[in-house]
C-alpha cells in the first residue's frame, strides 16, 4: 500500500528525465535500425582471387558465378599456388578459389570433383557469413550442370519437384537484423534494468533522499519494489518497440508461445534488476555506479553472451567467463522461441541456469541490502 | 528502565563505535515532552550520529535508547511511526514540483487522501507556499525549501520531532521564521530535539546539551549553563590584530580563558579587580589599537569553552 507513492513518484521522476527516456525508448530502435541496414552484417562485395589450373570454358563458366554476384568481386587471377598465402596475409582478397586441373575433365565424366576455398577468417562471423554464399554459389551451380546433363540427354522437360536452395536454418536469407532483434532485447533489457535501479538509488543516497526514506513506515522491500516497477514497465514496453520494428523492418515474428516468452524475460529481468540493486550497494556516486553497471554487465551483455560474437569461437578462458552472463542463457531462449518457434524442451537447461544465477544474484543483493540500509 | 514510558526521549549510556572510533561515547539524558532540546557542538561531536541511533537507522554499539516508548534496538519500525526526522541534508526531490513532493511523502507515511488534502494545505501555509504548488521544488530559494522540508517532515504529525542542523545555510531571516514554527509545534506539545552550530539558535532551547568529542559535557537549560561561569567577568574586547591581542592576553597568568566572538573577541577572568583597565594597558604597552573594551553577559560560547577546556567530564546526567 505504501508502496504506491513511491511508484507514482518514479514515474513523475521518469517522465520528467528527458534523457533517460529518449535512451531507453527511442535507442533501441534506432539500434535495430543501425544493425539491420548501416552494420548490415550481410557481407558484401567481397573481394576474391582465382587460381585456376584448369582453365577451361567450364571453369570460366564456373568463375562466373561469382564474378556476377554481388557478394563477390572479382581481383585478379593468380599464376602460382605461393600467391595464395601472400594475398590472404596482405589481405589484398578475403577469398581465393582454387580449381584443381581435373575440373573439366571430372564433370564432363560426371565425376565428382573438388574445388578449394580459402577464406580469411580473421572475422569469424563474416567468414561465417562468406562461406554460406560460397556454398550457395557452389551449390547452384551444381544444380545447373545436372540440368544441363539431363537437357542434353533429350528429357527437355524436366522440372525438379524440390526446390533445391541452399538453407541456413532458422536465418534463411542470413539476415543477419533477424537475428540481432533477441541480441537487442536481451542487451536493452540489461540497460534499462541495471542503469535504471542502480542510478535511482544511489542517486537517493547522494541527494541525501535516502535517509529520508528509511525514517519512513517503509519496508526495504516496498521501496525496492516501488522503485523498480516503473523501470519494468518500461523495459517492457521498449521490447514491445524493438519487436515492432523487427516485424516491420525485417519481418521478425514471435514463431514460439508468448506465454513462454513473457516467463523467461521475467526470470532475465529480476536477474538484471538484481545486478542494479547489488551495484547500488557498492557504488558511492552515480558515475562510480554506471561505470561498474557498464564493466560488469553492459559490455558483458554486448560482446560475451553471443549477442555479437558467437561463443563456440572464443578463447576458452572467455568462454568460461561467459557462463557469468545471464544473457547467454537469456539468449538462446529467446532466439529458441522467437526464431525457431520451439518449446521449453529444447532449451530448458538454459532456463535453469538463468534461474540458478538470478537466485544467486538476489540472494548476494538482499544480503548485501540488509547491511547497506542500516 | 524507570521511566521511558512517560517521556519522549530516553537516552542510556547510547555508545557508537565505527570501527576502532568512538563517534558517540556513553550518553544518557532524557526529554520531556513539548521540550526544544537543543544538541551543540562542533563538526564531528556526535550529534548526527545520535540522532541517527534515535531514529533508528543506525544500530548502537552499546547503551540504550527509548523513543516514544519505543526500544530504538528492538522496535526502530514502532520508533519510525511516532518519530519525525528531518536529516542534515535532508532534500526534496528538485525535480518533483511542491505538491508532488508533499504528496510522495503524505504517501509513504500512510496518510489517506482526506487528510492528506488537509495536511497539505496546512504544509503550504507554513512554507509560505499557497498558490506555488506546481513550481518545480528546485527552483525555490533556500529558506523556502527548508521549510518545505519541515512541512514534509511533519505531514503526518508526529509527537517526536528530529531536525538535524535545519538552519545551515539558511538566510538569518528565513532562519527567524523556521524558529517561530519550531515554538509554536512545541508549544502545541511536540517534542523537539534539534542540533545546530548557532550558539543564538541555541538560546532559543528549553534544554541544551553540549556533546564534544562523542561525549556529552554539560546538560541544562541556557541559564543553569552560563551559572557555570558564575565567578568569572567576560570582557569583549575590539582591537587591531585580534589574533595576536588574544594571544599577549592568553600569556597572563591572571586571565582565564581568550576567544574569537565574531570580529571582537571575550577575554573571561576570575575574581580579578579591575580586569577591565589591565587588559587596556597590556594591549596599549603591546601596540594594539583599542577600539572597545566591555563588561558583557556570558554567552553560551564563552560556557561551551569554558566547560571544554576543563574537560568536565563528569556526567551531568539527569534523574528522571
Ligand atoms: N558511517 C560512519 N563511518 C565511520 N565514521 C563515521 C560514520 N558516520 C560518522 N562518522 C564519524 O563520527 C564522527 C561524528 O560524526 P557526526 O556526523 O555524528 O558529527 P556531527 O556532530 O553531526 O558533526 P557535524 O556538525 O559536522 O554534522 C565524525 O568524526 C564522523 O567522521
Ligand atoms: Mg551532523
Amino acid at each position: 500500500m505504501n508502496i504506491v507513492p513511491v511508484i507514482v513518484k518514479e514515474f513523475r521522476q521518469l517522465r520528467r528525465d528527458k534523457r533517460i527516456l529518449t535512451v531507453l525508448l527511442f535507442i533501441p530502435g534506432l539500434m535495430l535500425f543501425m544493425f539491420g541496414y548501416a552494420l548490415n552484417f550481410d557481407v558484401k562485395h567481397t573481394r576474391f582471387a582465382v587460381y585456376d589450373e584448369d582453365r577451361s570454358s567450364m571453369s570460366r563458366s564456373f568463375i562466373e558465378q561469382f564474378t556476377t554476384s554481388e557478394y563477390f568481386d572479382f581481383v585478379e587471377y593468380l599464376t602460382h599456388p605461393s600467391q595464395i598465402d601472400k594475398r590472404l596475409d596482405g589481405e589484398q582478397v578475403r577469398v581465393v578459389l582454387v580449381i584443381p586441373s581435373r575440373f573439366s575433365y571430372d564433370l564432363a565424366r560426371n565425376i565428382e570433383t573438388k574445388v578449394q576455398v580459402l577464406i580469411d577468417g580473421t572475422n569469424s562471423t563474416a567468414g561465417t557469413i562468406v562461406l554460406g554464399y560460397v556454398n550457395s554459389i557452389v551449390q547452384q551451380y551444381s544444380l545447373k550442370i545436372v540440368m544441363d546433363a539431363f537437357q542434353r540427354s533429350g528429357k527437355t522437360s524436366l522440372t525438379i519437384p524440390i526446390d533445391y536452395r541452399p538453407r541456413l536454418w532458422y536465418n534463411p536469407e542470413l539476415k543477419s537484423a533477424k537475428f540481432m532483434v533477441p541480441g537487442l532485447i536481451a542487451f536493452i533489457m540489461m540497460v534499462t534494468a541495471v542503469i535504471s535501479t542502480a542510478l535511482s538509488v544511489v542517486r537517493e543516497r547522494e541527494l541525501g533522499t535516502m535517509e529520508q526514506l528509511l525514517v519512513a513506515p517503509l519496508s526495504p522491500a516496498e521501496l525496492i519494489i516501488g522503485k523498480t516497477i516503473p523501470y519494468i514497465v518500461l523495459s517492457i514496453i521498449a521490447t514491445i518497440i524493438i519487436l515492432g520494428v523487427g516485424f516491420a523492418l525485417f519481418d521478425v515474428t514471435i514463431k514460439g508461445s508468448i506465454l513462454l516468452l513473457s516467463c523467461v524475460t521475467v526470470i532475465y529481468l529480476v536477474a538484471a534488476l538484481g545486478m542494479g540493486l547489488f551495484i547500488s550497494t557498492i557504488a558511492e556516486t552515480q558515475q562510480v555506479a554506471f561505470m561498474i553497471a557498464a564493466v560488469t554487465t553492459l559490455l558483458p551483455t554486448f560482446i560475451l553472451s553471443g549477442f555479437v560474437f558467437p561463443i563456440r569461437n572464443m578463447p576458452e578462458i572467455i568462454q568460461v567467463i561467459t557462463y557469468l552472463v545471464p544473457a547467454r542463457y537469456f539468449l538462446v531462449g529467446l532466439r529458441s522461441i522467437i526464431l525457431k518457434g520451439v518449446g521449453i524442451e529444447a532449451f530448458w537447461d538454459q532456463v535453469l541456469y538463468l534461474t540458478i544465477f538470478t537466485v544467486i544474484i538476489l540472494s548476494g543483493t538482499i544480503v548485501r541490502m540488509k547491511k547497506a540500509l542500516r | 528502565m524507570i521511566g521511558h514510558f512517560e517521556h519522549p526521549i530516553v537516552v542510556r549510556s547510547l555508545t557508537k563505535k565505527f570501527g576502532l572510533f568512538v563517534a558517540v561515547d556513553s550518553v544518557s539524558f532524557v526529554v520531556e515532552k513539548g521540550e526544544i532540546f537543543g544538541f551543540l557542538g562542533p563538526n564531528g561531536a556526535g550529534k548526527s550520529t545520535t540522532i541517527r541511533m534515535l531514529c533508528g537507522i543506525l544500530e548502537p554499539t552499546d547503551g540504550n535508547a527509548w523513543v516514544g516508548g519505543f526500544d530504538v534496538r528492538r522496535e526502530p519500525d514502532e520508533v519510525k511511526k511516532c518519530i519525525g526526522y528531518m536529516s542534515q541534508r535532508f532534500s526534496l526531490y528538485e525535480d518533483l514540483t511542491v505538491e508532488q513532493n508533499l504528496i510522495f511523502f503524505g504517501g509513504i507515511y500512510g496518510l489517506e487522501s482526506e487528510r492528506l488534502e488537509v495536511r497539505k494545505h496546512w504544509a503550504l501555509d507554513i512554507a509560505g507556499l499557497r498558490g506555488q504548488e506546481k513550481v518545480l521544488t528546485g527552483e525555490l530559494p533556500s529558506g523556502w525549501k527548508q521549510r518545505l522540508a519541515l512541512g514534509c517532515t511533519i505531514l503526518h504529525e508526529p509527537p517526536i520531532l528530529f531536525l538535524d542542523e535545519p538552519t545551515s545555510g539558511v538566510d538569518p531571516i528565513s532562519r527567524r521564521i523556521f524558529w517561530d514554527l519550531i515554538y509554536e509545534l512545541s508549544n502545541q506539545g511536540t517534542t523537539v530535539f534539534v542540533t545546530t552550530h548557532y550558539m543564538d539558535e541555541a538560546e532559543h532551547c528549553t534544554r541544551l546539551g553540549l556533546m564534544y568529542g562523542g561525549k556529552l559535557i554539560a546538560l541544562g537549560t541556557p541559564t543553569e549553563l552560563k551559572q557555570k561561569l558564575s565567578g568569572y567577568t567576560v570582557y569583549e574586547v575590539e582591537s587591531t590584530q585580534p589574533l595576536e591581542a588574544m594571544e599577549v592576553l592568553q600569556a597572563e597568568e591572571w586571565v582565564a580563558e581568550t576567544s574569537m566572538f565574531g570580529t571582537a573577541f571575550h577575554v573571561s577572568v576570575q575574581n580579578v579587580p579591575r580586569a577591565g583597565l589591565k587588559i587596556r594597558k597590556i594591549l596599549e604597552k603591546n601596540g594594539f589599537e583599542i577600539r572597545k573594551v566591555e563588561k558583557t553577559i556570558p554567552s553560551l560560547e564563552d560556557v561551551f569553552i569554558h566547560t571544554v577546556l576543563h574537560q568536565e567530564q563528569n556526567s551531568f546526567h539527569t534523574e528522571s
